[in-house]
């Protein structure tokens, strides 16, 4: 381009992919390690409150009184969804590769619901149905060492 | 049984884009495949923005109208030695990030500095680009593959800088 041209003239406007990744870690804190350390074991562990509910997953701190909590309790693999969300197309990074419901499922002898993939057809999906825990075979110490939970009448 | 207690979890964070740079970027981007820096100037100031922004002045609000050649040569107006390793960076460090103001444009571009020790490079050190290969041009940033002094004597970097604040 030798001479001035026109700036606004047509443009093969250009496209490209790119890739924003961050190989994060992430400290877990005792807690949540503890919670995680239970997964790769295979139980469900939650945290008791200064007023006795039992929290799953555990935290740190009571919610209503803010008072540093350590009174771990083992709760069931199984329990109640109480609310879901229908994932017709799941992304490449979601835990299942065909369709599944994100729901929160209250586990036997907890107080709180967990949030976690539930593996049925979406016609038998419904709140109050009962899942069960389905196990990674292989477990590291992460949340996915659930693989998902499933309908428990199956 | 593994009897570590989990300390730290793996969570990476992965998304695609799509990008566009859009017609004023695009325009840069082909000048690079073909070896050159181009700039485009405000019809209203006069002023010549390089590294291809918005298409527009972003004093005047206005487009700009000419397409500028400019040459591989610039000055040094501000940089920062990068001495931290992160993921993904594909220079040992320490490295340069340099902004330099191209001959006859009126805003700065973002490149690298090397051939050259951290600790000298200055503001008002004069570089040029250094392309890669004329078969390996394409449009994005890496075909400028960084650039070096020139060995000239420094610009008076506050002319250089007033010259930036009254273009």
């Amino acid at each position: 381009m030798s001479e001035t041209a026109r700036a606004g003239a047509a443009t093969d406007v250009l496209s490209a992919l790119h890739v924003l990744e961050y190989p994060y870690k992430r400290s877990v804190g005792p807690v949540i390690g503890r919670f995680l350390t239970g997964l790769r074991d295979g139980r469900i562990e939650g945290i008791k409150t200064v007023s006795g509910k039992v929290m799953v997953p555990p935290v740190e701190y009571d919610p209503e009184t803010s008072a540093s909590l350590s009174e771990f309790v083992d709760v069931g693999q199984a329990g109640v969804v109480t609310t879901w969300a229908w994932v017709a197309e799941p992304r490449e990074y979601n835990p299942l590769r065909e369709p599944f419901a994100w729901a929160l499922i209250r586990l036997d002898g907890a107080d709180t619901a967990l949030l976690h993939a539930v593996c049925a057809d979406e016609s038998s999906m419904r709140t109050g149905m009962r899942v069960r825990a389905r196990w990674k075979p292989e477990r590291t110490g992460h949340i996915t060492d659930i693989e998902c939970f499933t309908p428990e009448d199956e | 049984m593994t009897v570590e207690p989990v300390e730290i979890i793996r969570t990476p964070i992965r998304l695609e884009y799509d990008y566009t740079p859009g017609g004023a970027r695009s325009r840069f981007l082909r000048g690079l495949e073909q070896g050159k820096i181009l700039g485009e100037r405000c019809p209203s100031c006069h002023k010549v923005y390089v590294g291809g922004g918005s298409g527009a002045c972003a004093r005047c609000g206005v487009p700009c109208t000419d397409v500028v050649p400019l040459p591989d040569t610039g000055t040094v107006t501000t940089f920062c030695v990068v001495n931290l390793p992160f993921a993904g960076a594909t220079i040992e460090i320490p490295y340069t990030s340099a902004s330099i103001l191209i001959d006859g444009a009126d805003i700065p571009l973002m490149a690298l500095i090397q051939e050259c020790p951290a600790d000298h490079v200055r503001m008002g050190m004069r570089v040029e680009a250094v392309w890669v290969p004329d078969d390996e041009r394409a449009p994005t940033m890496d075909t400028i593959r960084y650039f070096r002094p020139t060995g000239e004597s420094d610009a008076p970097i506050d002319d250089v800088l007033k010259k930036m604040r009254d273009a």
